[in-house]
């Protein structure tokens, strides 16, 4: 057994503290959404029980938050499907060096790093100059992709780099073509990563807020219905509502993890 | 013949569509910020124009030019405040933790709360530092206290608090990859030759963790940059961010006067960003 410096100690000390840091706000809606009827915003807590959880589905509560969880839903489904789409691609294409090939790695970055406000204002503008009126199907769409896509693209850069060429070129020695190459060869193998990419691109999306706050028209996403609602909702059906839809991004991610871990493992044993 | 112009096409084609998606929502938006940004507004609707109105306006306005300053300060502390949490976490990670399946793990635990609502995360603060909050109760029942601290929520304080916390992982990630490819053999090396503890840290895994730093410190400044809704919802009605401001203006539908801003706005952050890549060199870790 290796002996532990006390640096160990005082960082393990300074990390525990951090990871409190990053998950004991949350915690603390979990608990103070199991609160009973008597609940309110703050500690104490006077009983425990699922009557805010309810709350939830009580129109009157919160206002219907249902729709905007089906657009979120729908949303994240058309975003997660383009984006894993489109990373695969030009993830494929950045495997050989072409004309622009940096010119494009950096405009994804920048997609990334640009202020968020000048996506929401730069779709606001463009919208009302052409005449379209904002919709979270249309310019909440391209807002998400902006966001979404370069995280996609920069995992799977990660992901094809790892990615032995060498299975490809043994079926192209074959006489499959390229279509058949990658339905037959490529697709398979990085097909638990890409359920992966696509489970993480879904909850970026279905998160989104910042960028499509301005955009999304007459009709809002979860987060925007969310947020519409703390300074409205006073009680702790809001918590209990942040709750659920945090336990529906977590079981996500965690199902990514699990893909991803699960099916590498098969792959290499 | 045939089949050599499609192995010099084929990247072009399947780039496309990332190229076409960012060109259309991203590049083609900002352009248009560009444009609208010397159009002229009269109350209720922009008109096409070349004027430099609404810059002039935004330099003549102390109240614009505070604002300005004051995200600035945000960009600052909470740019420090992330680096010096975030460092020691991803040193922690990578040196400290030697079997890769924990390090994965570990990783993994700060990793997922950014993949969730930022809305959510940022609510869940308010019943922690609110007036009646755990932090106060907490406070006065140990008798630190009299009466519950203002500044812990809808203050500057609040939001520096707020934008660490949704952004530090963007700081951790980049410091945390770059310490993981330092040769550990330099710093053996380091320590046969009588380097001590700090001049290992010094000399060799400060310097070589730079790149990690510089990318990090690029994501944490722009998203600050522009950042709105946690200076709205952890700020209270008086703190004031530019992001703020241009949001505010969409909302009265001043776009020539939002769009100047936001232009200005994406000038200083390139600058940034630019200065930062001129002191550090980040292509190796691309």
């Amino acid at each position: 057994m290796q002996k532990r410096s006390l640096s160990f100690y005082l960082l393990a000390i300074f990390f525990g503290l951090f990871v409190l840091f990053l998950y004991g706000p949350m915690i603390t809606i979990f608990i103070l959404s199991l609160q009973g009827p008597d609940g309110t915003l703050t500690f104490p807590i006077r009983s425990f029980g699922f009557y805010w959880l309810g709350q939830v589905f009580q129109e009157q509560r919160v206002g219907n938050f249902v729709e905007p969880w089906q657009r979120s839903i729908v949303l994240g489904a058309i975003v997660t499907l383009l984006v894993a789409t489109m990373a695969t691609l030009s993830a494929m294409a950045f495997r050989q060096r072409f004309r622009g090939s940096t010119g494009l790695f950096y405009l994804t970055i920048a997609a990334l790093i640009v202020p968020s406000i000048l996506i929401s204002l730069g779709l606001g503008v463009m919208f009302q100059i052409v005449g379209w009126s904002t919709n979270w199907m249309t310019s909440g769409l391209g807002a998400h992709l902006t966001w979404a896509l370069p995280i996609a693209f920069l995992i799977m850069l990660g992901i094809f780099n790892r990615f032995n060429p060498s299975y490809e070129e043994a079926a192209k020695d074959l006489g499959a073509n390229d279509p058949k190459t990658f339905w037959e060869i490529v697709l398979p193998l990085i097909l638990p990563s890409l359920i992966g990419v696509s489970l993480l691109t879904f909850t970026l999306s279905y998160d989104e807020f910042t960028r499509t706050s301005l955009v999304s028209g007459q009709y809002n996403t979860l987060p925007l219905e969310i947020f519409g609602m703390t300074t409205n909702v006073t009680s702790p059906a809001l918590y209990a509502l942040g709750t659920l839809t945090t336990l529906f991004s977590f079981t996500m991610i965690i199902l990514a993890y699990i893909t991803v871990s699960r099916l590498n493992r098969r792959q290499r044993g | 013949m045939m089949s050599k112009h499609w192995s010099t096409l084929k990247p072009y084609f399947l780039a496309a569509p990332q190229a076409i998606a960012l060109a259309l929502f991203l590049v083609f938006p900002i352009v248009l910020i560009g444009v609208v940004s010397f159009w002229e507004f009269n109350g209720y609707s922009m008109t096409p124009a070349f004027t430099l109105d609404n810059y002039i306006g935004i330099f003549t306005s102390d109240v614009t030019l505070k604002t300005y300053l004051n995200t600035f300060k945000f960009v600052g502390w909470v740019w420090l405040a992330t680096l010096l949490i975030g460092y020691p976490v991803a040193y922690f990670l990578s040196f400290h933790i030697t079997k890769l399946k924990w390090q994965v793990l570990l990783f993994l635990i700060c990793t997922i709360p950014f993949w969730t609502s930022n809305i959510i995360r940022m609510i869940s603060w308010v019943p922690l530092l609110g007036k009646e909050g755990l932090v106060n109760q907490l406070l006065m029942g140990v008798g630190l206290i009299d009466a519950p601290l203002e500044f812990l929520l809808y203050s500057d304080f609040a939001v520096v608090l707020g934008m660490v916390h949704l952004y530090i992982i963007f700081m951790i990630a980049p410091i945390f990859n770059s310490l993981m490819r330092i040769d550990r053999t330099l710093i053996t090396a380091a320590e046969d030759m009588g380097a001590s503890g700090f001049n290992v840290f010094k000399e060799i895994i400060l310097p070589l963790s730079a790149p990690g730093i510089a990318i990090g410190s690029i994501f944490v400044v722009t998203l600050v940059m522009g950042e709105f809704i946690t200076v709205r919802l952890m700020g209270g009605g008086q703190a004031a961010s530019v992001g703020k401001l241009i949001q505010t203006q969409i909302g009265s539908l001043q776009y020539p006067l939002a769009a100047a801003n936001a232009i200005i706005l994406l000038t200083v952050t390139l600058l940034v960003v630019f200065s930062i890549l001129r002191v550090v060199n980040i292509r190796k870790e691309l």
